[in-house]
């Protein structure tokens, strides 16, 4: 690759000057938001805001971690990552089992399942939400991990992408399975889901930011302090009424939620990447 | 090792019946192919006798015991694939070894039974690597690999030859012949390519729309095909075919004439027994084929030894042939009792 650009003219430090400015005006909120989390109240509230880093940086995330406005974030990061790993460990467990099933077994009623489940594709989770939430109640969930997880957890997008991986897996290796002496399952855990890495990985990214971000849900199911999460934590930092914005730790916490799926992406980008060279024939 | 009979085997794909009814007693330690065009059956035929298909009518029984109720793994028997059906994320060993493990076959024994397959097949320095990264034939060696180390009662190939270029089919079936000699198992082994089923066989079975036309040692079925699809399909260049009043002395409920490329001779046209225009000789070498076109617009190959005098193309000559070599068939296709 090096020896592709031995020649640095003029238009290579113009395209880099280039991209240099998009990352800074993309990155300039996010640098933003880190100042105002190390400065105190005042400096923020007295324009001109300022630009540089202040001296309130462990006093501020401190205080967010340990005490925050409504419930420590420790506590809320806490539970987001809970309900997040859930919502993709459980939805990627449960859609590759589907799938499996849809996949590789004749039973009745069969078309009639996946076009129940594809069905479920198109209604959101904003028009399920009252006769979910509804159940979850009667089911004593409110307040809980498994009433933040389990409503949550089918997942038709995911059904169907895996249905359509193992439609491409060769019937052969099944059967090649079949012959060797593997039962269903044993096929199941030993072929295909080592086979299915490289979607797994895509999947978890997908979905750990999917529940990392639910916001209506946890708003309406949890109403403990100590079961909020960040997401929705953040919004009920702003004040009502009269009271003061603790900015500087709003702002702190708001770059704290944003630090598991960063995270995330970057470790899984490393097995996505990698998984996808893997996979070529 | 096993004696496997199929007795009167049938098959249906919904409405459709694809197998009529096949009948075939495979010996102790026999190599059967089975040989015919695509869609006559065979794959199904053969997939029912791995119990990857249920079998609709008739019975499957490996050394006596029927087994068309049995799932492929309590069958014993192996098999291997057209596109080999290697696991794209195990290595070499474990290949070979999965189903050893899934028997719980000792780790110890595993390694051993994996390492005698590996050497026999050259495979000893491939044993770390995925699939992907070897070439055709050597997925086919682990393949047969695979297959080797269960120690089966039965081989079942489906076509394992034909994602191979032509030079390394010739090599790999003459491999496949020996190991299989060497080993003794049983094996049934389905191909469209009757070179392979020629050589490789020690009984072939010809199969035609779902029906075993013929059953036969490989020369027996070509110097005495008992339809006229095998006398076409088994061969090459085919058989030629003529209205029976080509014919010398045709029989009274014969209606088709064949007559192979080999017992035919050129000669003058007069001399001939019909006549037709040479339309290109094809010179291989050893051999020339002469394609002579009749004047009823049928197309006469006659095959020559490469050293004979080849007629100029375009000319015009007559064909002869001995009456010995006359295939004369029925109008349902079943050859005249002699």
């Amino acid at each position: 690759m090096g020896g592709m650009v031995e020649k640095r003219g003029v238009s290579y430090w113009l395209i880099h000057a280039g991209l240099i400015l998009g990352v800074a005006i993309i990155f300039f909120p996010i640098w933003l938001a880190f100042v105002a989390s190390t400065v105190d109240q005042q400096d923020i509230i007295r324009p001109p805001m300022p630009l540089l880093p202040g001296d309130q940086f462990l006093e501020n995330y401190g205080r967010a971690l340990t005490s925050g406005v409504n419930a420590p974030v420790a506590r809320m990061l806490l539970n987001s990552s809970v309900m997040a790993l859930g919502i993709a460990f459980g939805k990627i467990v449960i859609s590759l089992l589907s799938a499996f099933a849809i996949v590789y077994f004749r039973f009745p009623g069969r078309r009639l399942f996946f076009w129940l489940i594809f069905l479920t594709l198109m209604l959101p989770v904003e028009v399920r939400i009252v006769p979910t939430y509804e159940v979850a109640a009667n089911f004593g969930m409110l307040n809980s991990y498994s009433g933040l997880i389990l409503p949550l957890i089918a997942s038709a997008t995911a059904t169907f992408l895996f249905r359509q991986f193992f439609m491409t897996v060769p019937d052969e290796l099944a059967e090649a399975a079949r012959v060797d002496g593997a039962r269903p399952m044993r096929f199941f855990f030993d072929i295909l889901v080592p086979m299915s890495r490289t979607n797994i990985a895509a999947l978890f990214v997908i979905l750990f930011i999917y529940g990392w971000n639910q916001y209506l849900w946890p708003l309406l199911i949890t109403t403990d302090p100590q079961m909020n999460t960040i997401v929705m934590g953040i919004k009920q930092m702003f004040p009502s009424g009269d009271d003061l914005a603790d900015w500087p730790v709003i702002m702190a916490t708001s770059l704290l939620a944003m630090i598991p799926p960063v995270v995330v992406v970057i470790l899984m980008q490393n097995l996505f990447v990698r998984g996808l060279m893997e996979s070529e024939k | 090792m096993a004696a496997i009979t199929l007795d009167s085997v049938h098959k249906s794909f919904g409405r459709t019946e694809v197998i009529h009814g096949v009948s075939i007693d495979i010996q102790d330690g026999e190599f059967i192919v089975i040989v015919g065009p695509s869609g006559c059956g065979k794959s199904t035929l053969l997939r029912m006798v791995a119990g990857l298909e249920t079998v609709t009518r008739g019975e499957v029984r490996i050394d006596g015991v029927c087994v068309n109720d049995e799932e492929p793994m309590d069958r014993d028997i192996a098999m291997v694939f057209q596109n080999y059906a290697l696991y794209p994320h195990m290595s070499v060993f474990d290949n070979m070894a999965y189903g050893l493990k899934i028997a719980r076959v000792p780790k110890s024994e595993i390694q051993r039974r994996v390492n005698v397959a590996a050497e026999m097949l050259q495979l000893e320095a491939l044993l770390e690597r995925r699939p992907r990264e070897l070439s055709g034939g050597q997925r086919q060696r682990v393949a047969m690999g695979r297959a080797i180390v269960r120690k089966p009662k039965v081989f079942l190939f489906d076509e394992p030859l034909s994602n191979l270029d032509a030079k390394l089919r010739v090599q790999m079936r003459l491999e496949i012949r020996d190991l299989q000699k060497e080993l003794g198992v049983t094996s049934l082994y389905v191909t469209h390519d009757q070179v392979e089923a020629m050589t490789l066989a020690d009984r072939m079975v010809v199969m035609n729309k779902g029906i075993a036309d013929q059953k036969g040692a490989p020369l027996e079925v070509y110097s005495d095909p008992r339809t006229a699809f095998v006398a076409g399909f088994i061969g090459s260049p085919a058989t030629n075919f003529l209205p029976v009043e080509a014919a010398t002395n045709p029989r009274h409920d014969a209606s088709l004439l064949g007559v192979r490329p080999e017992h035919a001779i050129t000669c003058t046209p007069s001399e001939g027994r019909i006549q037709g225009r040479l339309i290109y000789a094809e010179a291989l070498g050893a051999e020339t084929l002469l394609h002579v076109k009749l004047a009823d617009g049928i197309l006469f190959t006659v095959r020559q030894a490469g050293t004979d005098p080849i007629p100029s193309e375009g000319a015009e000559c007559g064909i002869i042939w001995d009456q010995r070599h006359q295939l004369m068939f029925r109008a349902d296709g079943i050859r005249c009792e002699e």
